[in-house]
């Protein structure tokens, strides 16, 4: 009995620290995505000149992000919290199909390969779009 | 017993007196004619401008919709709350499932007053205690520009709200409480007219401390704790306190500008939740609109947070 509530203990303690680490995980690798923005926003809006390749090396690191994303790593069953919202676990083949998507449209603007403002503005709105819709579904 | 006869009498005399009081106390209260602006020349292009500042499309267009979808009103979405699941009404052009028959009287005593055509009270849930403090000439522009919008047949399904709420004619009392159409914030004389358009668009047509101040027991809103922050209406997590003491006291007026258009933080994060919904809403307002709220929200006084 005794080794049985050990055992269950332990077994808490790993599930506890292995969802504040998914957490964490999870907050860290949407921190990159944060990184590439503040490049590419402030070129998207004009703010900045254009420079095809800043451009360029942030939407590969992007798209690199993207494949690491790890959807049952990072959101394992029983790691609610943080800032995402309970929906995903509701609905994780929607969240999935968000992710995909994100991933796809990230893709296509590494794939057009953008010269000029013009080219990279038109890929980059449909892009940066699923930033506010994937996080107006999922989180909080 | 005959003492315990006129006790029992002077009770029911009593009820029947607190009954009458309540009733009284409970009635509503429509505007008067001076209140109620006629619509006049341009009022439809003008009145788009409110319909994004007051956020008309994040509770009646239906969920998840985008781009010219929002500006269909079918109403639908759910708002699950402490007191009930509200569920936001069809306030498209329809004649019968809409606004479409509604007088511009009818539209300016339902957004500032509260009140149906027919004399019933709505919920707070719908912000009329914020749209009370919009001008007369704004409305009838917003009803000017609602009766340009496509009329979608069907009514959205009625609230789910258990005893004692259901009973409409208590919303009185609330709204005796807590409904009044004064300013929130006293910016002084000397305040630039940014910051006075500012303050009207947050604490009027804008709704802001709807959800950004906290409520008391009866689902007031607590205005000495002003945009402090909240526990969440609906479902899980807190709003933000955005007073300049609080979770985005570090942001600069250029930078709440910015994300109340793209959604993007200084850090480049971007908003989540129903706040996404109300940046696409507000990315249609001119600029100085937002800047101007920017301008306000450095000036109201810094509290600590309402949240948890």
């Amino acid at each position: 009995m005794k080794y049985l509530a050990i055992a269950a203990s332990v077994f808490l303690l790993g599930t506890a620290a292995a969802s504040a680490d998914a957490i964490e995980d999870r907050q860290a690798h949407m921190k990159e995505r944060g990184a590439q923005m503040q490049v590419l926003v402030p070129i998207a809006q004009a703010k900045n000149p254009f420079d095809a390749a800043a451009v360029m090396d942030a939407l590969k690191a992007l798209e690199e992000n993207a494949a690491k994303m790890d959807i049952e790593a990072f959101w394992p069953a029983g790691s609610e919290g943080g800032k995402s919202s309970p929906k995903i676990w509701e609905d994780m083949e929607g969240f999935k199909a968000a992710n995909e998507k994100y991933e796809a449209d990230v893709k296509a603007a590494v794939a057009a390969n953008p010269q000029d403002l013009g080219s990279f503005q038109a890929v980059f709105g449909a892009m940066a779009s699923n930033c506010g819709s994937c996080h107006e579904a999922y989180r909080l | 017993m005959p003492r315990m006869r006129k006790l029992i009498a002077g009770a029911v005399v009593l009820a029947a007196l607190g009954a009458i009081v309540g009733w009284v106390l409970s009635a509503p209260r429509p505007l008067s004619q001076a209140e109620i602006a006629t619509v006049s020349e341009g009022a439809e292009a003008r009145g788009e401008r409110m319909f994004w500042a007051g956020g008309c499309a994040s509770c009646h267009a239906a969920p998840k919709a985008e781009g010219e979808a929002r500006l269909q009103m079918s109403g639908g979405l759910e708002l699950e709350t402490p007191f009930g699941t509200f569920v936001a009404p069809n306030i498209s052009s329809h004649e019968t499932d809409g606004i479409g028959a509604w007088s511009p009287e009818d539209f300016a005593n339902a957004m500032q007053r509260g009140i149906s055509p027919d004399g019933a009270h709505y919920y707070p849930a719908f912000p009329y205690a914020s749209y009370a403090r919009m001008e007369p000439e704004h409305i009838a522009d917003l009803y000017a520009f609602m009766k340009t919008l496509p009329a979608v047949e069907g009514k959205a399904p009625p609230h789910q709200v258990g005893f004692p709420f259901n009973i409409r004619r208590g919303l009185g009392m609330w709204k005796l409480l807590y409904l009044r159409d004064g300013p929130v914030v006293d910016l002084g004389a000397d305040a630039s007219e940014a910051l006075r358009l500012g303050k009207y668009l947050v604490e009027g047509p804008g709704h802001c401390g709807e959800c950004h101040t906290p409520r008391d027991m009866f689902g007031g809103t607590q205005y000495g704790a002003w945009l402090s922050g909240a526990p969440a209406a609906t479902g899980p997590g807190t709003i933000p306190n955005i007073t300049p003491g609080g979770d985005v006291g570090d942001w600069s007026e250029d930078e709440i500008a910015e994300y109340l258009n793209s959604g993007f933080t200084p850090d480049f994060d971007s908003a989540g939740g129903e706040m996404a919904s109300v940046i696409k809403n507000l990315a249609n307002l001119p600029a100085e609109d937002r800047a101007a709220i920017a301008a306000y929200l450095k000036q109201v006084p810094s509290l600590p947070d309402g949240h948890p």
